[in-house]
């Protein structure tokens, strides 16, 4: 498989950062980065994976539906994550989420027709003074309203 | 950045440069005493360092809260295996928010606590593993190392001592459990993250099979200052047997949610009354959750007179942890917190051991079933029953973490459920819509 300059020098690097014969501890951070760059982890990179590393691919598979992050089939371009859990949830989490899902009208890990917005009921995201949280991506967004978030759900679908 | 106003009753410790400009930047770091503490612990010997923080009375912040000076004296420092630092900035634990901003606002600060501890262990490399979700973390964390590998505050023969040290960044991918120290291990070595059987404890048998020290982002960043200022200064701002600050999260139904600096110590009704600007919406307190969602919850009335330290928590039957403090007022629902923390820890539990792994499960369907108007009056003793068949029979404490807090909320709140099979579906869930609104 090929990659992206950028992603290939991160390659290098994260191999060079653990003890000689430790090599299996990349494995989680190239999957996610690579994940970022190919939309998923397909059984081609599973295998690019494992060869770098020196493991089997069934030593990747077996790691990779541990964590939740990793997926095996790409998501939309946008993926909007909200977090309904405890402090999220005491201050409006949920309304966000039944907005998001009533109006793209998808629900928990699914994409829309064009794949350009997927949604995520998410845990805890870390933003729990700044509640409710939502994640596009790597963004974080804090103290969302449903107002707000109506307005950057039509913001992603216009944005390429 | 920040992300709240800072209140005038914090102490600014950890923080003090949260606000500054550019307070990421290692200029800024030195123009503030940056590695200071660091040059000043070259001169010492490794047994003074352990000591300095073990005078210090610092605590490990990640949650369990265990003396730091003690941990860091059980790593075999004579060992001719290599040693490690790992940081452990996996904040997953629901209502925590804080090393984020440490990270975010103070890298340096982050590193130059590795390096105090790597001198201490005579460890050469560390590795700082940080939440998946928190990318620009590493972001910010990678340009500071970068920084500070250019003025030769990491790599070889550091200013002049002949001490080296590499630090590296490492990401998860989505995972609470590898939260918890040994199976954070396992995930730094490319695995599931099950946790390990102890002992052997990372301090002997950590990563890569080696001593290692792993303690959370802010038990770091605190041995910069105690190094500089002296253990003794830091033991002072907190109470005996707890030195120092610790960052405080408030969340929930309160005015000023944010993250506060705040000596050990504290009295809970004052943070919540003058920290955090009182009640939302004028409303009466009915639940608080002291460090994160895996304490048991305490009642309004067990808040009285409490104040935010180890032990006055331990004596009140639950637990300091991480600061991730929630508040919730008299319109919610207990039975549907119940339920959404349990959903979290089922939805987190690996699967390793049984008791968690059906507990938490059934645990799930029970509360869910129960906020749906369709409990029996006998479950909520089977709630209760199901949940302390957890307590103690799992290799890490997720278990534990599930099992406490409904073992709180169903004791406490027991009417909340007996409420449920009255006023079916959920009586209270009007009123809970009402206030979010």
């Amino acid at each position: 498989m090929t990659f992206s300059p950028e992603l290939e020098a991160r390659f290098d690097k994260l191999l060079r950062s653990y003890p000689p014969g430790r090599q299996r501890s990349a494995m989680i951070p190239m999957l996610l980065y690579a994940q970022d760059e190919i939309g998923s982890v397909t059984p081609e990179l599973v295998e690019e994976v494992a060869r770098r590393i020196g493991v089997s691919p069934l030593q990747v598979e077996e790691v990779l539906t541990y964590y939740s992050m990793l997926r095996r089939k790409p998501l939309g371009r946008h993926h909007v994550q909200i977090c309904t859990n405890i402090s999220c949830l005491l201050t409006g989490g949920e309304e966000l989420w039944e907005h998001a899902c009533r109006k793209l009208g998808i629900g928990h890990k699914e994409a829309t027709a064009d794949g350009h917005i997927s949604l995520e009921e998410v845990e805890c995201i870390g933003a729990c003074s700044w509640a409710p949280a939502l994640q596009v991506n790597y963004d974080f967004y804090h103290n969302v309203t449903v107002e707000q978030l109506d307005r950057l759900l039509d913001s992603l679908r216009k944005a390429q | 950045m920040l992300y709240n106003e800072p209140s005038p009753l914090e102490v600014k410790v950890l923080t003090r440069r949260f606000g500054l400009p550019n307070s990421a930047s290692i200029e800024t770091y030195l123009q503030t005493d940056g590695y200071q503490a660091f040059r000043k612990a070259l001169g010492m010997k490794p047994e003074e360092i352990i000591e300095e923080v073990k005078v210090s009375n610092l605590r490990g912040r990640g949650g369990a809260g265990f003396p730091t000076g003690m941990k860091w004296s059980f790593v075999p420092r004579t060992s001719p295996k290599p040693k490690y630092i790992v940081v452990n900035a996996d904040e997953s634990e629901p209502g925590t928010c804080k090393d984020r901003l440490l990270i975010e606002n103070d890298p340096h600060q982050l590193i130059e606590g590795v390096l105090i501890a790597g001198l201490a262990v005579d460890a050469h490399a560390g590795y700082i593993y940080v939440r998946g979700e928190y990318r620009y973390l590493i972001e910010i964390m990678d340009r500071a190392i970068a920084e500070a590998y250019e003025r030769g505050y990491l790599g070889k023969n550091l200013l002049g001592s002949g001490f080296d040290f590499d630090l590296y960044t490492h990401t998860g991918a989505g995972a609470y459990e590898c939260g918890e120290e040994s199976a954070l291990l396992e995930s730094l070595e490319g695995k599931r993250g099950v946790p390990r059987i102890r002992p052997p404890f990372p301090a002997v048998v950590g990563a890569f099979q080696c001593p290692t020290i792993l303690n959370n982002v802010e038990t770091f960043c605190a041995v910069p200052p105690i190094i500089r200022d002296g253990g003794a200064a830091f033991a002072a701002l907190g109470v005996p047997k707890a030195g120092g600050t610790k960052l405080t999260c408030l969340s929930g139904h309160i005015n000023k949610p944010g993250v506060y600096e705040l000596p050990l110590g504290f009295p809970v009704m004052k943070m919540i009354e003058e920290v955090g600007g009182g009640m939302r919406n004028g409303k009466k307190l009915k639940a608080f959750i002291p460090g994160g969602s895996s304490c048991p919850v305490l009642t309004a009335q067990e808040c009285e007179g409490l104040t935010m330290d180890y032990d006055a928590m331990a004596k009140a039957k639950t637990m300091l942890g991480s600061g991730g403090v929630v508040i919730m007022d008299e319109d919610t629902c207990m039975v549907k917190a119940a339920l959404r923390i349990m959903r979290f820890y089922a939805h987190e539990s690996c699967g390793w051991c049984i008791p968690c792994r059906e507990g938490t499960t059934w645990l799930r369907k029970l509360l869910q079933r129960f906020h749906d108007g369709m409990g029996q009056r006998s479950d909520i003793g089977l709630i209760g029953d199901l949940a302390k068949n957890m307590l103690g029979r799992t290799f890490c404490p997720l278990g534990d973490a599930a099992a406490m807090p409904t073992i709180s909320i169903v004791e406490k709140f027991a009417h909340e459920f007996e409420d449920h099979l009255n006023g079916k579906p959920c009586p209270y869930e009007k009123a809970e819509r009402l206030a979010i609104a």
